[in-house]
């Protein structure tokens, strides 16, 4: 008798558990030879809420910890990726790249995060400051992270994209809610495995998968959410925006209609890091 | 008086009876399902709001931080549609800020923990001289914790005399009687110490879970057996007792899931603050950010709401 096949359920990494959406939905996934590969969690604004709670639960441990030890659990996440280059390649592949691009993309994004694991212990002396004034004080500038930063995927490069949009946020203390490629999801449930597995605490990063249309609007309005980043369309831009306003939350966002090359230099920056977080500036008197 | 205990539960299990434990479970099992949305559960959690007593117990009070909880029993929210809560809850020493605080004119009611709160460990007439200093400081309510050494020891006659003097101490103010289900081990037990109370206790006086000072609190289950006995006393007596469930209730989901438990077993003569209350300290601002929520259609963020013990 031939063995039944062990097929994998997907699930989403949301509060370090892996989850199915509240509502029970899925939506099919084809690979790229269009047939049908699992069903993936179509997650709802109350996963999107359940996973705001976990972020803002795990945020100030997180924000906590020394800027070294985010930097280690960072560059932790680079060496699981690379031990599990195989998997994540297999989960590129369903998505229809080819071996080599999928094996590009796997290397760019341990780079990303080795990347800003480096930065970790560093943006502060870069971004920080002791200010000169015209008294007898001390002035300094220091930073500190927004919270909860929400994080929208493009279609494309489902896992360097994703990655490049979430290490940013992460190494000043942020957590983050991010809502992966609809196109492409499976690599990120896979990374959320890896998540798991890295050191990271649970509820640093929550990846929800699902249809923009139905979760955009409610992390625009989100008064949870500080700040709103990733790719979006103009119709989403807009709707950000206004919710936004609202809420008084920074929104940075690349626009879908003029893509990103995930791959170049550009997309990183320690500006990226700049981007999720907050100044504040302090006087000390001198001599007291 | 140990050798006589199981004779004395097996009489009064036999007065009684038992409690269906897997019944219990499976029923309350049922609330956590029902589906309320939109107008039922704007009004359930408005419902909710006015049923809690905000309670502050612990050793740091000061009387500014009772002021301060005065404060928010008395406006909780800037929103005006948003009910006062039913009471503030504090201990006997910070009665008197409460009530200078309130005022004399006031719709939130001054609870306090009388009794050597929470182990009652203390002589009897220590615990009624809290009492009557409590009540003479300005308090409306008393929680009194009962005997629970003595219940389990089957000292049953010993238990109500306490409570029956705890009650005559009181004069005018409501007593509610804390069963603190947690040491009482089992269904049986608790529906056992609810008759207890409730035989010696006046009209819409309250029996009450637990101190909140131990490990397991108010539950859906101990709830349930303990309104069941309230309905079972009231269809053979005629004596409303109310219900006060306290501690381990902190969302706005929770307080909804108990109120279903009670218009379903008690009906709509229960729901209302004269004969439910919650106790409970941080639910009071899951309940505000819920309507909150049910009113914009935006979740909100919990430093929204005052004293939000988390800013992150």
């Amino acid at each position: 008798m031939p063995r039944l096949p062990i097929t994998k359920t997907p699930k989403v990494y949301v509060g370090g558990a892996f989850i199915r959406s509240e509502s029970a939905r899925t939506f099919p996934l084809k690979d790229a030879a269009g047939n049908f590969f699992a069903n993936i969690p179509q997650c709802t604004r109350k996963d999107l809420r359940n996973a705001v709670e976990a972020a803002a639960k795990a945020g100030p441990g997180w924000a906590r910890r020394t800027p070294y030890n985010r930097g280690q659990i960072i560059y932790r996440l680079g060496e699981m990726l690379e031990a599990r280059k195989a998997d994540m390649a297999d989960a590129l592949l369903i998505g229809g790249a080819s071996k080599s691009a999928a094996a590009k993309e796997i290397t760019a994004t341990i780079d990303r995060l080795i990347y800003y694991a480096g930065w970790a212990d560093k943006y502060e002396q870069v971004l920080g400051n002791v200010n000169p004034v015209a008294s007898p004080h001390f002035n300094f500038t220091v930073t500190e992270p927004m919270g909860i930063v929400g994080l929208l995927a493009p279609e494309e490069a489902p896992l360097l994209a994703l990655v490049s949009l979430i290490a940013p946020a992460i190494t000043s203390g942020n957590t983050v809610v991010a809502l992966v490629s609809t196109a492409q999801p499976y690599p990120a449930i896979v990374l959320g495995e890896m998540l798991a597995t890295s050191d990271l605490p649970g509820g640093v990063v929550n990846l929800l998968t699902g249809f923009r249309k139905e979760l955009v609007p409610t992390f625009a309005t989100h008064t949870h959410l500080r700040a709103i980043g990733g790719v979006a369309s103009a119709d989403e831009r807009k709707a950000i925006k206004l919710g936004a306003a609202d809420s008084v939350k920074r929104v940075k966002l690349s626009k879908t209609e003029e893509p990103v090359d995930w791959f170049s230099g550009k997309a990183q920056s320690l500006y990226d890091v700049r981007d999720t977080l907050e100044f504040k500036t302090t006087w000390h008197p001198i001599g007291a | 008086m140990t050798s006589t205990a199981p004779a004395a539960f097996r009489r009064l299990f036999n007065e009684i009876g038992p409690v269906d434990y897997v019944g219990i479970e499976e029923r309350v099992a049922k609330y956590t399902t029902r589906s309320i949305k939109k107008s039922s559960k704007l009004f359930g959690l408005k419902l909710a709001t006015s049923m809690v007593d905000l309670t502050t117990l612990e050793g740091k009070d000061t009387p500014c931080k009772v002021e301060s909880l005065c404060q928010k029993a008395l406006s909780p929210h800037d929103d005006p549609d948003i009910p006062t809560v039913a009471a503030v809850c504090v201990y006997p020493a910070m009665v008197k800020y409460a009530r200078r605080a309130l005022g004399e004119d006031t719709p939130v009611r001054i609870a306090s923990v009388a009794t050597a709160f929470p182990s009652g460990q203390a002589p009897l007439r220590t615990r009624l001289a809290e009492v009557k200093a409590a009540v003479s400081d300005g308090a409306d309510e008393i929680d009194m914790v009962i005997n629970r050494g003595a219940f389990l020891s089957g000292e049953f006659q010993l238990v109500q005399d306490e409570i029956a003097a705890v009650r005559t101490a009181c004069g005018i103010a409501t007593l509610k009687v804390i069963l603190e289900v947690s040491e009482l081990e089992t269904y049986d037990n608790i529906r056992a110490a609810s008759f207890l109370a409730m035989r010696v206790l006046r009209p819409n006086d309250f029996i009450k879970t637990s101190t909140g000072k131990t490990t397991l609190n108010a539950t859906l289950g101990n709830n349930q057996v303990m309104i069941e006995a309230i309905r079972d006393f009231y269809l053979n007596t005629g004596t409303p007792i109310a219900m006060k469930p306290a501690g381990g209730i902190r969302t706005a989901k929770q307080a909804l899931q108990f109120l279903i438990a009670v218009k379903e077993t008690l009906g709509d003569e229960w729901l209302n603050n004269t004969r439910y209350r919650f106790g409970a300290s941080s639910l009071l601002n899951d309940l505000l950010r819920q309507i909150k929520k049910e009113k914009t259609g935006v979740y909100q963020a919990p430093y929204y709401f005052s004293e939000a013990a988390e800013s992150y």
